[in-house]
């Protein structure tokens, strides 16, 4: 699809908890064309200390009504000036970036995510659902108040937890959990996104059990749209941009495991 | 309607606005968001004589009112830009511009004579002020002496027009200019990027993977125009001026310290529209001040 730069009306904002909100934004054209995995940059207007733009997956997607759901994690200043947008408000944006997952040709996959990680996997899991495609949801967060969107992603599909104080589902991180550490998984594709050594260690894991893994990297990023090759990724073909090449990759891509 | 035509050296430009190197990919990333024709005109990312991969990641730092990288030249070489890029962007009707960038005096003389046979690229900008690169780069904008050999080198082999982009990292920059000039060059562009660093506090080492890098943005701009002010009256050659610029008041300004045309550089990340956005606000300008040509302009501080 065309990327298109626009400023699009916040037409609901939802605070989950004090690190996380949702926004919904309504787009004047139709987005039907937008896959699972791309992202937007958005400006933050009015901040001092901001400059750049700053990237977001889209977390959820209205094709019907044009509506794109962000779910924003509060990390920075940036973040934290985001999350102080009312509804009726409005943010430049531009959209949409990036490549998507890959279309299902496997059997079942698992979806991991972790932290803000999660964002992408909704959109995903729906997909997935509208298309009939098999998968399970395993989500790893410090504790039960770090896990946002549970309910809708149980709506969805079956899910696995993982917290790191056993306030809900098995204790431990996303790779301790049982549904990766016994021998027969049941999953032949894996897709993962969240923090850095999280994606690593699933695709290890995927690796040595030989199922196939793709995740979605979230390196810094300048321009979004593969003009200042700031967001550079290493992989087996060379230096490639995160923000056009990616943000989706097949961990065999990548230089990780050598 | 006011006249925005300028000349550098044979180049004609229809308006003084240009993209700057390594900000505007090869023009193609911006066609969604505008005509890109309507520039005055495209210099396109560094381009050196083989394939570079450039340095690692992290590459990027956001600044107080700007940005630091380190991307070092990556780039597929001269021979994939002359095979694969060139048919692509050859018929654009707007200045196509490569940035010819190297670490040895043969590597800039190899590069630049390559894009001397390309029909449709009526200049270069030649980079002797790149902060990323281990050899050469800056090393050859930093003293008249290496400014002037490879200036002198490549103006044997390149006809066209031959524009020297300049190293704020100076003591005097009028005096690298005057060295550009008097080597052969047609016109000189700066600034270049600030050498600069950024430190991370929780892991108590350098965000980036090179350490320092290319400080860009608004940060810089004052610096930039007071450095385009004193090149200006050093030099008879047009001199192109660029660092920070975001708007068209800022454009002006350059135009006002004696810059001919103007490079918009880190504000197309911000805004992937606002090349256009000053090519339409200049002439809103002049016509507000009831200026008839841009040339009314151009250093009359
Ligand atoms: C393709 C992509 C998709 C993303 N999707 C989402 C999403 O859906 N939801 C979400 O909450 N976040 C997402 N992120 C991460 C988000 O962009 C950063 O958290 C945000 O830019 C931080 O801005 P800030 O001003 O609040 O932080 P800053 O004040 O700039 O920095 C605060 C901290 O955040 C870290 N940080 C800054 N930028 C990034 C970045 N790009 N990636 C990772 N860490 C960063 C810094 O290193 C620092 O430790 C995504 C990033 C990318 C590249
Ligand atoms: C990401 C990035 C890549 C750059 N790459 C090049 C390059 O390849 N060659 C070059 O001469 N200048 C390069 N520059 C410098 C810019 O062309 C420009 O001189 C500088 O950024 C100052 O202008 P600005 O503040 O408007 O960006 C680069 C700048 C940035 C931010
Ligand atoms: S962020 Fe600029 S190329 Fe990817």
């Amino acid at each position: 699809m065309k990327k298109h730069i626009n400023n699009l009306k916040i037409i609901s904002y939802r605070s989950l908890n004090k690190d996380f909100f949702l926004l919904e934004l309504s787009v004047p054209h139709s987005i039907n064309e937008i896959r699972p995995g791309q992202f937007v940059e958005v400006l933050v207007e009015n901040s001092a200390k901001t400059f750049l733009r700053r990237p977001f997956s889209i977390h959820d997607i209205d094709y019907e009504n044009q509506i794109i759901s962000l779910l924003i994690q509060i990390v920075g200043k940036g973040t934290r000036e985001l999350s102080k947008q009312k509804s009726g408000e409005y943010l430049n944006l531009i959209y949409p970036l990036g490549n998507s997952f890959s279309k299902p040709t496997n059997e079942k996959t698992l979806l991991i995510g972790g932290g803000a990680g999660i964002a992408p996997l909704l959109f995903l899991a729906k997909h997935f659902k509208r298309l009939h495609h098999k998968f399970s949801v395993l989500l790893g967060a410090r504790s039960e108040n770090y896990l946002v969107r549970l309910k809708e992603f149980k709506k969805l599909s079956e899910v696995f937890i993982a917290t790191e104080d056993a306030s809900l589902g098995e204790k431990g991180l996303v790779t301790n959990h049982s549904v990766l550490t016994q021998a027969e998984i049941g999953f032949d594709k894996i897709i993962s996104c969240g923090p850095k050594p999280m994606m690593k260690a699933v695709a290890m894991i995927a690796t040595d059990k030989a199922i196939d893994c793709e995740v979605s990297l979230e390196n810094t990023m300048a321009c979004g749209i593969g003009a200042c090759l700031c967001c550079v990724e290493e992989t087996k073909h060379g230096n490639v941009c995160v923000c056009i090449d990616g943000p989706v990759f097949n961990v065999k891509d990548l230089k990780w495991l050598i | 309607m006011a006249n925005l035509k300028v000349k550098i050296h044979n180049l004609e430009l229809k308006n003084p606005v240009l993209t700057a190197s390594g900000t505007f990919g090869y023009g193609e990333e911006f066609d969604d968001f505008i005509d890109v024709n309507r520039l005055g005109g495209v210099i396109v990312k560094g381009t050196t004589a083989s394939k570079r991969e450039g340095n690692p990641y992290p590459r990027m730092v956001e600044t107080p009112s700007g940005m630091l990288n380190a991307v070092g030249l990556q780039n597929k070489g001269v021979d994939n830009f002359i095979s694969d890029i060139y048919p692509r962007i050859k018929n654009y009707k707007t200045n196509i511009i490569v940035n010819v960038s190297g670490s040895t005096i043969s590597e800039y003389v190899e590069v630049s004579e390559k894009i001397n046979e390309l029909q449709n690229i009526p200049a270069i900008e030649l980079n002797i002020s790149c902060p990323n690169v281990k050899e050469g780069g800056m090393a050859f904008g930093t003293s008249c002496q290496a400014a002037s050999e490879v200036i002198n080198a490549v103006r044997k082999v390149y006809k066209k027009t031959l524009i020297v982009k300049l190293s704020p990292n100076v003591t005097d920059i009028s005096e690298i200019a005057s060295a550009a000039e008097h080597s052969g060059a047609d016109s000189v562009s700066l600034i270049n990027t600030l050498l600069g660093m950024a430190i991370d506090v929780e892991k108590r080492k350098p965000v980036l993977s090179t350490i320092t890098g290319g400080l860009s943005g608004p940060a810089i701009k004052p610096i930039a125009i007071r450095m385009v002010w004193q090149v200006a009256k050093a030099v008879k050659i047009p001199v192109i001026g660029l660092g920070g610029i975001m708007d068209t008041a800022d454009a002006i300004e350059f135009i006002l310290a004696g810059a001919t045309a103007i490079q918009v550089g880190t504000a197309n990340f911000i805004d992937p529209q606002i090349s256009i956005k000053i090519v339409d606000g200049i002439e809103k300008y002049l016509n507000h001040h009831k200026i008839n040509s841009i040339h009314e302009l151009i250093g009359s501080l």
